[in-house]
């Protein structure tokens, strides 16, 4: 495929690639890979120096910030992956049904849509988060609830360039069933550009949860999150600002990983593509 | 003109009263009970009794529709009810902590504005010189460094380690500097990277090819760029500037700035619903507003906007 060649030739992108899968499987095999209990508490070590037990030190109580980090992936990294692949869902069903049947449906959808997406983001999360309470739960249901609407509005202008193709006509004619033609036919094309939206985005996304963590809305201590790591640090900034530095560097390298990888994904598909519709968003 | 103006105005009102309802539905479908919650705070215990009571003094007795109503009625004569924590009215309570995050918004716009137009053109006048690959290496990472990460270690610098600024607080001119720069530092990326692209697309537009061969100077050619490139930014920048005001929750919770985000998020562990409530309309109708002004903007500027409706 035409597709793949050109992103494989990205140098760059494949290397973000293979940086995000790395990262992802580290957090997965975390439990196997870390040196210590990412929870246990060893107050005679505390703000260890680097060492080989403690390869990136140990914090204010003793823990090993390395075990932290890694059991930290699972928490941001694929708490992340599921709220986008959540948003996803929702928005390509609903975005399908509302492009596809037309009418009232269509109507009632988009106008729901409207007045949510009328919320900056942002605030949208902090009044679902306001509303349920703070915790991880509420954070990732915030999340998907502050992005459907956007990918629903989108996936709907796609389906609305393929409704009208001549092979969707022909299934029309043919008798296929509309659920036949939303699954086999409009599904695969618009996947593509779903996909694309959906890399952009899940940098956002880590950026949005670990910014909760941060303020004590979401991720509550002892669980290692970044965000809640660098909230940590906060507290004892003048004796050992060090701390700050292994959680701020990872949420740094995901989230660049992620953007670079949207972008190379959207010049693969689009090399002529539009780069301010992106950027404006 | 007057009736394109006059159409956008109609057409946000469904939009509001959209939003009005839906603050008030999340506040209601909540899995905490109001008048709970209103007597926790006040460490009451609740009985079932004194919930009864307080359900009929909050009016939680009346049905769903009605009590909309009558929140809507208020709300717009300014009226959000009493914070459960002060006892304030919830107006007081938001104009006291609005001026605070006003500064540090609008300061932050100005910053975000004259250093974002500067380097954006520059870019893309000097497109894949030294110059630019560092600024597009620094977009590169400003996008992604979290913005509280950002504000720690600003805190850090010049806060701890050389004690020019105040890590906290707001007292004077000189304490406002870390959150502007840390909020500012968020946006700039963005909109260099906006102005550039835009104004490198717009090159390529026949019109450009005109000026060229009537022979202008590359100084008059770029500002003809500039300005049919300043559209595109002027809408994301309506639509910046609800966005920067909601982005100061993080920062000001970092620098302790008395402003709206600070007490929202205070709200919100105190579960103080109307405060909660009345942030969620202020932010909504701020956003709705800002891009009204933005298209009405934009319109008066580009004769094409207004005859395509």
């Amino acid at each position: 495929m035409n597709f793949w060649k050109r992103l494989k030739s990205d140098r760059l992108a494949v290397l973000c690639m293979i940086l995000l899968l790395g990262v992802v499987l580290l957090g997965i095999f975390a439990p196997l890979i870390a040196p210590h209990d990412p929870l246990e508490p060893n107050i005679k070590f505390k703000f260890a120096d680097n060492s080989l037990e403690y390869p990136l030190g140990t914090d204010q109580l003793g823990r090993c910030v390395l075990s932290r980090l890694l059991y930290g992936i699972k928490t941001t990294v694929v708490l992340s992956l599921l709220t986008m692949g959540a948003t996803l869902f929702i928005g390509t069903f609903l975005g399908i049904i509302a492009g596809f049947s037309r009418g009232k449906v269509d109507e009632a959808i988009m106008r729901l849509c409207d007045v949510l997406l009328s919320f900056p983001s942002e605030v949208m999360i902090l009044a679902i988060v306001g509303m349920l309470g703070p915790g991880l739960t509420n954070v990732v249901i915030a999340n998907i609830a502050a992005k459907w609407a956007w990918y629903t509005r989108m996936i709907r202008s796609l389906v609305m360039e393929y409704r009208d193709k001549n092979y969707i006509r022909f299934a029309k004619v043919a008798g296929c069933s509309s659920s036949h033609i939303m699954r086999k036919h409009l599904l695969p094309g618009v996947l593509g550009d779903v996909i694309v939206l959906a890399t952009l985005d899940t940098g956002w996304v880590i950026l949005t949860i670990s910014s909760l963590s941060f303020l004590g809305l979401g991720v509550q201590a002892p669980t290692p999150e970044w965000g809640m790591m660098l909230s940590e640090a906060k507290n004892i900034m003048t004796t050992h600002p060090a701390q700050m530095l292994p959680p701020g560097i990872a949420i740094m390298v995901v989230v660049a990983a992620f953007n670079f990888l949207g972008d190379s994904i959207r010049d693969a598909l689009d090399p002529k593509g539009d780069q301010t519709k992106a950027v404006v968003k | 003109m007057k009736r394109y103006i006059l159409q956008r105005f109609l057409a946000i009102v469904p939009i509001l009263i959209g939003i009005s309802f839906f603050a008030f539905f999340l506040i209601n479908i909540g899995p905490s009970d109001p008048a709970e919650v209103a007597l926790r705070v006040n460490e009451t215990v609740a009985t079932p009794e004194a919930i009864a009571t307080m359900r009929r003094e909050l009016g939680l007795d009346k049905p769903f529709f009605i009590r909309y109503g009558t929140w809507l009625l208020n709300s717009l004569q300014g009226d959000f009810g009493n914070s459960y924590i002060t006892k304030q009215p919830v107006l007081n309570e938001m104009s006291k902590a609005f001026p605070a995050t006003l500064a540090l918004a609008s300061l932050s716009l100005l910053i975000t504005m004259g250093v974002s137009i500067f380097f954006g053109v520059w870019c893309a006048v000097h497109e894949g010189s030294v110059g630019d690959k560092i600024v597009r290496g620094f977009i590169f990472i400003g996008t992604a460094m979290p913005s509280f990460w950002v504000g720690l270690l600003l805190m850090w610098l010049f806060a701890v380690k050389f004690d020019l600024f105040p890590t906290s607080g707001m007292d004077g001119f000189h304490s406002i500097i870390l959150p502007v720069v840390t909020l500012s530092l968020t946006y700039i990326s963005t909109y260099i990277r906006l102005i550039r692209n835009t104004m490198i697309q717009n090159r390529q537009e026949n019109y450009v090819l005109y000026t060229k061969v009537r022979g202008l100077k590359e100084k008059t050619i770029t500002r003809h760029i500039f300005k049919n490139s300043l559209q595109a930014s002027l809408t994301a920048l309506g639509m910046s500037i609800p966005k920067l005001i909601a982005g100061t929750v993080i920062v000001e919770n970092i620098f302790a700035w008395p402003g709206i985000g600070r007490l929202c998020v205070t709200a919100i562990f105190n579960r103080d619903f109307p405060i909660i409530e009345a942030y969620i309309v202020m932010m909504a109708v701020l956003f709705v507003v800002c891009n009204l002004i933005m298209d009405i903007v934009c319109a008066l500027l580009d004769p094409r906007i207004r005859q395509g409706e």
